[in-house]
């Protein structure tokens, strides 16, 4: 039906009472998601909105609720701390929202993880959602719910309002989302484009893929070629940042074009080698994969 | 490093007592170019080599105090207050040497070569098996083997061997513990000292983790912003993220993202966008504003296309601030407005009643062949 997450999916909020944090933990509640608990070190036994409980620490919130999925809202000091303290609570899967996380901190956590079972989606991520209607979907992190139709095609990207806007376009067009899932745009980060391609192709509820590229790293190249000799389902691509100049940071701490590596050219291709379609220009995204279907 | 003319010939004095016949002066200023500048006294060149004591105090004396104007200082100069004084040395050999980010690994990594002096894209370009690569375990560092593994890689042998290895391991926790980015030295330099010993001596760049100076206080400090464009400093201030490109067609949109893909249909179109520009997810009305003072603040700009994807920033308050920012600024421009997403509907009524002469567009593609007619169409 989705990857990931489920509208019975169980969630807790990490930094659920700072302001961002409880201002998507609320969109997030009216959307149907099953919000069981926050955490913000000593507000432990509270209620946010005199609804959701909230705990000191992860270890309590998991033992108190079985969650198994938390979303990550706090200030980006505090992100590699509160990342791997609900690694330590053995959540299944991790989304950092958080935007500004230094390098280092991602490299230790990362390094801290190796031989964990839980997955990080993020940081510097819009999250994930699992459309659903009538108050019956799962949305966890930042992705408006507006925009969304239940349905049959997966997105994957790396950027958040671009994100949207190819998910809106589906929607538009009467074709609604499986599931929609922002990696983030920072250089190094949990899931990759590949694994959640991976989990698309074994999901079947998915009909149809869109992955959502830009400039920098390689995930785009790793994951074009897995699909070229794995997957058979509908694929259809866009890489943003093809007039960006060479070796500027564009906004997103990994979108930067070093020594020819990591150009919107070489994914372009990569992803056309894997028989994958890829959308001349951003408006076409959706058409591009309705043409396949 | 020294303050005084006295402490140069003094740090001079020691370097020829070993045995070099001569020394380097180079005034130290936060700017390139220093050799080929002039003082304003009239004096030209801030780096020069002097062969004894009384030279020395000379051109210390000569550059302590005085500006510095260089072809990246711009014309009011730089006014310089300490001069490095080092020996010259006869270079033997020249080696590459960098730390960085491995992104396939998500681990640090260490690049090293023989051809130094060359910059790293020639030599990954001509002769890329000459650049050998240690992937480093950040819980442990750099290990000494694997340092002696790199150094030995570069064919030192014998004593140069451990001081290279310390070298290398120096580099490295310079490099972890100042949340550096890129730590390059380019050439690593092997010098023969004037007893004929081989020693090794560096030129070093660095560049840092912005998102890491909240715990380096005393490298934010060093941030020079009269070496960066005003523009982006500016944009910086107000938490946007801005970068100025050579076309004409400026762009304002939320989320980096849709802000590349908003250059790219520009392009696709005919058009060449005239900068990156995000606003943020969550950007106010006061964000909008300033962005607009700084689109407009570039000479080449000859029309605007504004794109926002209302989320949790919803469009009719972007659209207020957008009418407010423009009648402040009095834009004479073309300025296409496209709004979608949360309250995209209301947002265009404001932009449509405003009398502002915007053109409202529904899609992206609409959007951005729009704007491409208007700046294209003479007026």
């Amino acid at each position: 039906m989705s990857i990931l997450a489920n509208p019975e999916t169980r969630v807790i909020i990490q930094g659920i009472t700072g302001h961002y944090g409880a201002l998507h933990t609320r969109l997030s509640l009216e959307y149907g998601t099953r919000i069981v608990a926050g955490v913000t070190p000593g507000k432990g036994g509270t209620r946010f909105d005199e609804k959701v409980p909230v705990f000191n620490t992860m270890a309590d919130a998991v033992r108190e609720t079985g969650a198994k999925v938390s979303a990550i809202f706090v200030p980006p000091p505090l992100a590699a701390d509160a990342i791997l303290e609900a690694v330590d609570a053995e959540v299944d899967l991790v989304v950092c929202i958080t935007e500004g996380i230094p390098v280092k901190d991602m490299i230790k956590v990362k390094r801290a993880m190796e031989g964990k079972a839980t997955r990080l989606l993020g940081p510097n991520c819009p999250g994930l959602t699992t459309p659903g209607e009538g108050g019956q979907g799962c949305r966890i992190g930042i992705i408006p719910s507006l925009i969304h139709k239940k349905g049959h095609i997966g997105v994957v990207s790396r950027s958040g309002t671009l994100t949207y806007e190819a998910v809106s376009q589906l929607t538009q067009r009467g074709l609604g989302q499986s599931t929609c899932a922002g990696i983030g745009g920072d250089p190094v980060h949990g899931m990759s484009h590949l694994e959640i391609i991976q989990m698309m192709n074994d999901d079947p509820d998915t009909h149809g893929i869109i992955i959502i590229g830009e400039i920098g790293g390689s995930s785009e190249e790793e994951a074009a070629h897995w699909i070229k000799g794995h997957v058979r389902k509908p694929v259809a691509a866009f890489v943003a940042g093809a007039t960006a100049p060479p070796g500027r940071r564009m906004g997103h701490a990994g979108a930067i074009v070093n020594a020819g590596v990591g150009t919107a050219a070489a994914k372009i291709q990569a992803f056309k080698e894997a028989g994958v379609a890829v959308a001349p220009n951003p408006s076409l995204i959706a058409d591009t994969l309705i043409q396949l279907l | 490093m020294c303050r005084s003319a006295r402490k140069a010939q003094r740090i001079a004095q020691k370097l020829f007592s070993n045995g070099l016949d001569k020394v380097i002066l180079k005034a130290q200023i936060h700017s390139g170019g220093r050799g080929k500048g002039t003082f304003k006294n009239g004096v030209k060149g801030g780096v020069k080599i002097c062969q004894s004591p009384e030279e020395v105090i000379n051109v210390a004396k000569s550059m302590l105090g005085q500006i510095l104007v260089t072809n990246q200082t711009g014309p009011k100069g730089q006014k310089v207050s300490r001069l490095l004084v080092e020996g010259v040395y006869d270079i033997r050999r020249e080696y590459y040497l960098a730390v960085l980010l491995d992104r396939v690994t998500s681990r640090p990594m260490m690049m090293v070569s023989t051809e130094g002096g060359m910059e790293i894209e020639e030599i990954a370009r001509k002769t890329p098996e000459k650049i050998i690569r240690e992937i480093i375990d950040p819980a442990v560092g750099l290990m000494p083997y694997q340092a002696r593994k790199l150094a030995s890689a570069l064919g030192f042998t014998g004593s140069l061997l451990h001081s290279a290895s310390q070298l290398l391991a120096g580099v490295y926790q310079t490099w972890w513990e100042n949340d550096a980015t890129l730590l390059e030295i380019n050439p690593l330099c092997m010098v023969e000292l004037p007893d004929g010993r081989m020693s090794l001596v560096v030129d070093a760049k660095m560049s840092f983790d912005s998102n890491a100076l909240y715990r380096h206080p005393e490298i934010a400090e060093m941030r020079d912003t009269a070496e960066e464009s005003p523009l982006e400093f500016e944009a910086g201030q107000h938490g946007l993220n801005y970068i100025k490109l050579d076309g004409n067609i400026a762009c304002m949109v939320n989320g980096a993202g849709l802000a590349m893909a908003t250059m790219d249909i520009i392009h696709h179109h005919g058009g060449w966008p005239a900068n990156f520009l995000d606003v943020g997810g969550s950007a106010k009305t006061g964000q909008v504003a300033a962005a607009f003072k700084i689109i407009l603040s570039d000479p080449n700009v000859r029309g605007i296309l504004v794109n926002i994807f209302g989320g949790i920033m919803q469009c009719d308050i972007i659209a207020q601030g957008i009418v407010a920012a423009a009648r402040e600024r009095q834009v004479k421009v073309p300025v296409v407005v496209r709004l979608a997403g949360s309250k995209a509907e209301e947002g265009n009524r404001i932009i449509g009643q405003s009398g502002l002469n915007f053109t409202s567009a529904a899609g992206l593609d609409e959007a951005a062949r729009a704007i491409v007619q208007l700046v294209q169409t003479p007026v």
